[in-house]
């Protein structure tokens, strides 16, 4: 079981932060201080599996964000990396050449598709298709729904 | 600004722009503070606020606090937006509720009641929010409140698909967070059942579910093997096209096929021939794949190939019954090993420790391991030179051991100072466990010291001078070795240690070659005295003491070092006292008595490695699955004993200062305990009886002597064994025998103290815990057990519990109330554990309750006593003992040892005055037993006679027993 995931920029910024086991808020930020200056100081080519506590860090990079995911000690540091990636094409399509700024300004988005690729800490749907259909399903909701204070926040309310 | 998707909340989106556009911290703090202010406001005053506008401010207060801020409101608001028609407001508030809202929090009920309420309804979109609401939160509320609805979902027949596999995890992280409050039900028996559904997407998640209810009760869900292992048939025999979305970069399904693989693992190999084959077939197709030529040049492609091959492995090492498919995947992994990804190479290490456990595959990993030892000095990552480090432990047996050992050692002289300290306890255990010859073993520890000198734990060398003296073969060999180690100018304390330690056993045997002479020998020690620590100076002073009795011809030259103010006067407690007494140890004894007392020492018992136990507890994953491993988890030996200290010390000749004192004590009033600790005491008992002001009186010394005798009758006083006592235990416990309250136990983190009062067959006593560190002492317990079936005859003792922690320099009291039920002869021993800084420490002792307590001592006149001794005439209701005086014999210190006894001292009944007689009742709760006692004291020869006789059998042998302890 994933344990939790990280998002971090190469300034150490964090991005977004997934928690599948309760830890409170105090230790949910050590543990990622401690992590984003651990994977930071690695170099390019290091292996992407570290051994962390009794945890095992898998994380990649790509362009100037890391990700990092926290497995357990049977879990499978390959397909993390492969859960890594499948999550990056998600956000790339959906977002169309996803980049750090669209995390930012829809962070809620990235959870959202977050939770349909992953729950409780297990692949839940490894179908490109069927998450995005669920994201679309949504998206089609949202404009359905027109937004009452839409107007407002154009400056016509 | 980038585009916003979906419905676009401005109002947000210029919030994150202003926070990114600010220029300090200061700033962006001063942003955060205007927006959360006019939040609050609009959350208190706007009674009007609409929907999205309050999904707009609670988006925000979710940004603000993933930026690292604390946000004390606007929970409500979100619990609001649960309950709205809209699906995005009802997003939003289930987002912020399961970033922001902890399991404990006030609001949980209305938050469940929300929840409930849409899995109630039919819009399955509103179902899965509030499923990914509940796996995101787990908490136990959450499992009690929802424990029938999520599981009917998940067997629901009309239930959508996307629905069920939320409802499969969801179940699944409730199960994890609270396993108790999920009701086991129908759908249990139907579960394995969805290993066979049309939907990939539902067996994937399904099969995590499977796998932890399988953990729990595999007979259960026995039925699973067969269907995943035809479910994993159909995934690697179809080609990539058949599986459609579920195919990911040309390999089919592969995370189904682990979970699959993984799931398989918690059972043994198949037993139906049909499914075992089928299984085989399977493992052999990936294998198969793994030669071939790859799909695709991505990484992606690659990656997922060998995810599943991995856990294909996993699972043949996990079978451990085919040597043609573990030989195989040896094969593959060795390809591996010189592949150019890293990952690659990282994981076939892992793996492959894994396979040198093996019987089948431990021979073939052995053909790898030049690679092995290429990528332990080429490696440019350091966590793989840790696996590399690991698998040359893993692999290495008796043919190979020397060349890995040597290996091993020449890259310690290089190696990253992270993995310094492992490697060193791998090279001495694999130097001991494969030793043919021991002179290579004492060659490999000295190295290991004069390589990495400060990595050399103190398990490290106590096991070589452990193995040195229960080995005569190597001891000239060690002497020798050692001696020359020593002549290097700069050499480790640790080597001085070992030297000291060993020349000072040993350095006869060298001593007839002129260049390693006696005084040679003594100049070469004493040469590094000076720049050691107490702690080793204590440990050369004891070998200087020994020098004397080996060599006397250098005596004079030891006496004036020992008399030298540098040590007579040290500001050190423990040197001084050392010292003194090996001073006056040396002077007045004869070449007789001090060729006793500083013999060699004795063999110490064989016992596992305190290096393994050490290296177990470090690191357990790495020790590989051996049959010593299994012991010990067995057995559940905590992997540190006591003290380290402890383990090396057997009982020993030479270092009895402190066992002195302990008897000394009888007589001394315990004052409180001196500076000195046994942690200094480092050749010695590390009897932790408390070190008082060094007392050399001839009284003093005496003692020395006497519990030497005694001490070697006794040797099984020492070390903490799990079946044993804690070092000092037994002579501590023996000072009780006359007194009701003092200190039992003492050591560096520990202080024992004992109360105790008595009143006919009844007895109270408090132990108090004092915490002498400065830490916390975790899982404090403590449990008391009577040996044989005293429980169920002798006493009766009851225990009030004591709390988990102790905290720093704190000390906790519990009382035990004990009933003496009949005559016992063993007193109940007490197991005391605790974590300090992690590591597991137990001591054991006996509880100072003896059968004397319960005595009411009787006053009468000659004439009954006479009348009374002569009517207990049978031999069985007689005990008589001739006992040597272990101090010279003092007629009030007696009395006050009878008094403290429980009987009373009967004046002018025996015509001799010296004599001493006695009288008491013993009280149990089954009857009274009257106790008669008669103890002659002869001062010419240093002995009593003592003289027991008891109105019930057995009695008064226990009673003898105890008081000649005490004389």
């Amino acid at each position: 079981m994933m344990q939790f995931m990280l998002l971090f920029s190469r300034q150490g910024k964090l991005r977004l932060q997934k928690w599948y086991a309760a830890h409170q808020d105090k230790m949910k930020k050590k543990i990622t201080r401690e992590l984003v200056t651990l994977v930071l100081s690695r170099k390019p080519k290091m292996c992407s599996f570290l051994e962390w506590k009794d945890l095992k860090i898998v994380y990649k990079r790509y362009a100037s964000l890391y990700f990092c995911c926290a497995i357990e000690p049977e879990d499978n540091e390959l397909l993390t990396l492969e859960v890594i990636h499948r999550y990056v094409e998600l956000l790339d399509k959906y977002f169309g050449s996803v980049c750090e700024l669209d995390i930012i300004f829809n962070f809620e988005k990235a959870y959202f598709m977050l939770d349909e690729l992953l729950l409780g800490g297990e692949v839940q749907e490894t179908s490109k298709k069927n998450v995005l259909k669920a994201i679309a399903a949504q998206d089609l909701l949202q404009e359905e729904e027109t937004p009452q204070g839409f107007f407002e926040d154009h400056g016509l309310g | 600004m980038p585009t916003v998707k979906g419905d676009g909340m401005r109002g947000l989106a210029v919030f994150i722009s202003d926070i990114r556009n600010c220029k300090s911290k200061e700033a962006e703090i001063k942003r955060i503070n205007k927006e959360l202010a006019n939040i609050r406001s609009k959350f208190k005053g706007d009674k009007t606020l609409d929907g999205y506008q309050k999904k707009k401010y609670v988006c925000k207060l979710l940004f603000i606090f993933l930026l690292g801020h604390d946000i004390d409101f606007g929970h409500m608001e979100a619990v609001n937006l649960l309950s709205s028609n809209r699906y995005t407001e009802k997003q939003i508030g289930y987002l912020f509720i399961s970033v922001l809202i902890g399991a404990n929090n006030d609001l949980m009920k209305l938050v469940i009641q929300a929840i409930r309420n849409d899995l109630a309804g039919r819009n399955p979109i509103h179902i899965t929010l509030a499923l990914q609401c509940v796996a995101n939160i787990g908490s136990r509320e959450m499992a009690e409140g929802l424990s029938v609805d999520i599981p009917k979902l998940l067997v629901s027949g009309d239930t959508i698909d996307s629905v069920k596999q939320s409802a499969a995890l969801t179940l699944l992280r409730l199960l994890r967070s609270s396993p108790d409050s999920i009701p086991m039900g129908e759908w249990m028996s139907r579960i394995i059942h969805l290993l066979n559904d049309q939907h990939m997407g539902v067996v994937t998640a399904a099969a995590s579910l499977i796998e932890n209810l399988v953990k729990k009760n595999p007979e259960e869900y026995k039925g699973c093997v067969s269907l995943a292992v035809s479910r994993l048939s159909r995934i690697v025999t179809s080609s990539y096209t058949d599986l459609q979305d579920y195919t990911y970069y040309f390999v089919p399904a592969p995370w189904l096929s682990v979970k699959l693989l993984r799931l398989l693992q918690n059972y043994p190999p198949p037993e139906d021939p049909a499914v075992k084959t089928r299984l085989s077939e399977c493992l052999e197709t990936i294998l198969n794949k793994a030669q071939e030529p790859p799909k695709s040049k991505k990484v992606q492609h690659s990656n997922a190939k060998n995810a599943v091959l991995f856990e294909a492995i996993n699972l043949i090492i996990h079978m451990d019954s085919d040597p043609n498919l573990l030989v195989r995947a040896c094969n593959q992994l060795g390809q591996f090993l010189q592949h150019r990804e890293t990952n690659l190479r990282y994981l076939a290490l892992e793996s492959m420790c894994l396979l040198a456990t093996s019987e089948f595959s431990h021979e073939a990993v052995k053909k790898h391991q030049e690679t092995v030892i290429t990528a332990l000095k080429t490696e440019r990552d350091v966590s793989v030179r840790q696996r590399a480090v690991d698998l040359l432990y893993a692999m290495c047996d008796r043919t190979n051991a020397e060349e890995i050992v040597g290996e091993m050692l020449e890259y310690l002289e290089s190696a990253d100072y992270s993995i310094r300290e492992e490697m060193v306890l791998k090279v001495a255990i694999l130097a001991e466990k494969y030793a043919v010859d021991y002179t290579w073993y004492v060659d490999v520890i000295l190295n290991l010291i004069r390589i990495a000198g400060d990595y050399v734990s103190e398990e490290v060398w106590y096991r070589v001078i452990q193995i040195v003296i229960n080995r005569d073969d190597v001891q000239g060999y060690a002497a020798k070795t050692v001696f020359e180690a020593l002549q290097a100018p700069a050499c480790h304390e640790n080597m001085v240690k070992v030297g000291g330690y060993i020349l000072g056993e040993f350095g006869n045997l060298i001593a007839g070659d002129p260049r390693s002479g006696s005084a040679v020998q003594f100049q070469l020690l004493h040469s590094k005295y000076h720049l050691c620590s107490p702690a080793t100076r204590g440990l050369l002073l004891s070998a200087y003491i020994k020098f004397i009795n080996l060599f006397p011809e250098i005596k004079h030259i030891i006496q004036d070092v020992l008399r030298s103010d540098n040590n007579m006067r040290n500001a050190d407690v423990e040197l001084q006292q050392r010292s003194i007494e090996y001073l006056q140890l040396s002077s007045i004894t004869t070449a007789d008595v001090l060729a006793t007392v500083l013999e060699e020492m004795p063999p110490f018992p064989e016992r596992e490695s305190s290096i393994l136990a050490k290296l177990k507890k470090k690191k357990p994953s790495s020790v590989p699955e051996g049959s010593e491993q299994k012991e010990t988890t067995a057995s559940k030996i905590p992997a540190v004993q006591m003290s380290n200290n402890v383990d090396i010390a057997p009982p020993t000749s030479i270092n009895l200062m402190s066992q002195g004192e302990s008897s000394t004590d009888d007589f001394v009033d315990q004052g409180s305990p001196q500076g000195g600790s046994a942690s200094v005491d480092l050749l010695g008992l590390g009897s932790p009886t408390q070190p008082t002001a060094p007392s050399v009186g001839s009284g003093g010394l005496l003692d020395m002597f006497d519990t030497l005798t005694s001490h070697s009758s006794a040797p099984a006083t020492n070390g903490i064994d799990l079946g044993g006592l804690s070092g000092g235990a037994e002579e501590a416990f023996r000072k009780f025998i006359c007194k009701n309250n003092g200190v039992l136990f003492e050591n560096d983190l520990l202080q024992i103290g004992v109360k105790s009062e008595y009143r006919e067959d009844l007895g109270r006593l408090w132990v108090f815990y004092g915490n002498k560190t400065t830490f916390q002492l975790n899982a404090f317990l403590v449990d008391v057990s009577t040996p044989g079936n005293l429980s169920e005859t002798g006493l009766s003792i009851q225990q009030k519990p004591v709390g988990g922690e102790v905290e720093a320099g704190a000390q906790v009291k519990q009382q035990f109330n004990m009933a003496c039920v009949q005559e016992f002869a063993e007193a109940p021993v007490m197991t005391i554990q605790f974590l300090y800084s992690g590591a597991q420490q137990k001591i054991s002792l006996k509880l100072p309750v003896v059968l004397n307590k319960y005595i009411t001592p009787a006053e009468m006149d000659a004439n009954t006593f006479f009348t009374r001794w002569k009517a207990l005439n049978s031999p069985s209701q007689e005990c008589q003992q001739i006992i040597k005086a272990t101090s010279p014999i003092d007629h009030e210190q007696v009395k006050a040892k009878l008094i403290g006894f429980s009987v009373s001292v009967l004046e002018k009944v025996d015509p001799n005055a010296e004599n001493f007689v006695s009288a008491g009742i013993l009280y149990t709760r089954n009857q009274q037993v009257g106790i008669l006692l008669r103890l002659e004291p002869n001062k010419q020869a240093q002995m009593y006679r003592l003289t027991v006789r008891a109105s019930r059998d057995k009695v008064a042998k226990i009673l003898c027993d105890l008081m000649q302890t005490q004389l």
